[in-house]
């Protein structure tokens, strides 16, 4: 079969499953799930170290930033000036330009501030960033962000940490339809089958934390998002059967005896 | 003896006090921060990890290390 990698900001990527890291019980288990995913790109948040405790562990001590991708967000960011500081701190630290821009407009749903979100995208696209950002499940909004510069869509497929799954597959579609650039379900997604769904969909990947950081297994729930996003490709590879209402036996019908 | 001048600094969003010799270098040292890991703001300019040893710290600078931790 012919290579399938992600690409995105023109860089390749063997796993389209992107994995968060936060909502782990500690470093260990995040960095045991993170390595059963498969993952090549995980998220991480940008916040102040802690002065007073200098033996607190560091994620880069668990999760090596050379072997795996480190795509710096803006979570709890919302105005396009903190997203702005967060991210080019970021890029401070160690280099990085692939970015995930988030910039949030509703404290209680976390739905994002579009608004702010495309000021954002603009302003860091002209500075060099590759951004791949979190925005609605709006096709309006996701072109806007093409013609903005977007390294990537990322629509949310339901309120972030919700597990609600893809709440609306018809715009999913006409996102993944219109436009030329990686399309990655962010947030929203409770159970291995919903990657599957976003994969089935023709997205190009999907970003998951909570689903697996939460599960009561996450080691296993990180494992069961792994190959169903490996199946859900395949599947949207496949070239499906179409749909027929009538049934249509497996088995031939000539030499029955 | 001579005593040494101190400033007062905001790190982090903590006040400390330094020498007013103190270059940003030395207060990174005394921290032990992994300068590799972090990225540092002064009054909410961003400092070129290549010159701390030649920024000095004057009185009410807020200084802002930061670095990446878990997050979705």
């Amino acid at each position: 079969m012919k290579v399938d990698k992600l690409i995105v900001g023109k860089k390749k990527f063997n796993s389209r499953l992107i994995v968060g890291t936060g909502k782990y019980k500690n470093m260990s288990e995040c960095a045991k799930a993170i390595k059963l995913s498969g993952a090549n790109i995980v998220t991480v948040a940008v916040r102040r170290v802690n002065i007073s405790d200098k033996k607190k562990p560091l994620l880069m001590d668990y999760i090596d930033p050379k072997k795996i991708t480190y795509l710096p967000n803006t979570a709890g960011c919302f105005t396009s000036e903190e997203a702005l500081r967060t991210l080019r701190l970021a890029r401070e630290i160690g280099g990085w330009k692939l970015v995930k821009l988030e910039v949030l407009g509703d404290k209680k749903n976390l739905f994002p501030n579009m608004i702010e979100t495309l000021k954002s995208t603009e302003i860091l696209t002209k500075e060099g960033f590759k951004v791949m950002v979190y925005c609605n499940d709006d096709p309006l909004m996701a072109k806007k962000l093409e013609d903005l510069g977007a390294a990537a869509i990322m629509p949310l497929a339901a309120p972030i940490g919700s597990g609600l799954g893809i709440l609306n597959k018809t715009n999913i579609l006409i996102i993944r339809k219109q436009t030329k650039l990686p399309v990655i379900i962010d947030a929203g997604l409770g159970q291995a089958s919903d990657a599957a769904v976003a994969m089935e969909l023709g997205c190009d990947g999907v970003l998951v934390n909570t689903a697996i950081a939460k599960a009561k297994k996450p080691f296993v729930m990180a494992l069961a998002f792994k190959h169903a996003v490996i199946a859900g490709r395949q599947s949207y590879l496949s070239g499906r059967i179409v749909k027929s209402l009538a049934g249509n036996p497996s088995s031939p019908t000539e030499g029955i005896i | 003896m001579k005593k040494i001048k101190k400033i007062k600094i905001r790190l982090n969003g903590k006040i400390k006090n330094i020498s007013a010799r103190y270059k940003l270098h030395d207060l990174l040292k005394e921290l032990d921060l992994p300068l590799k890991k972090v990225a540092i703001e002064i009054n909410r300019e961003i400092v070129d990890k290549n010159k701390i040893k030649t920024i000095r710290l004057n009185n009410g600078d807020n200084i802002e290390v930061v670095h990446f931790i878990g997050g979705g």
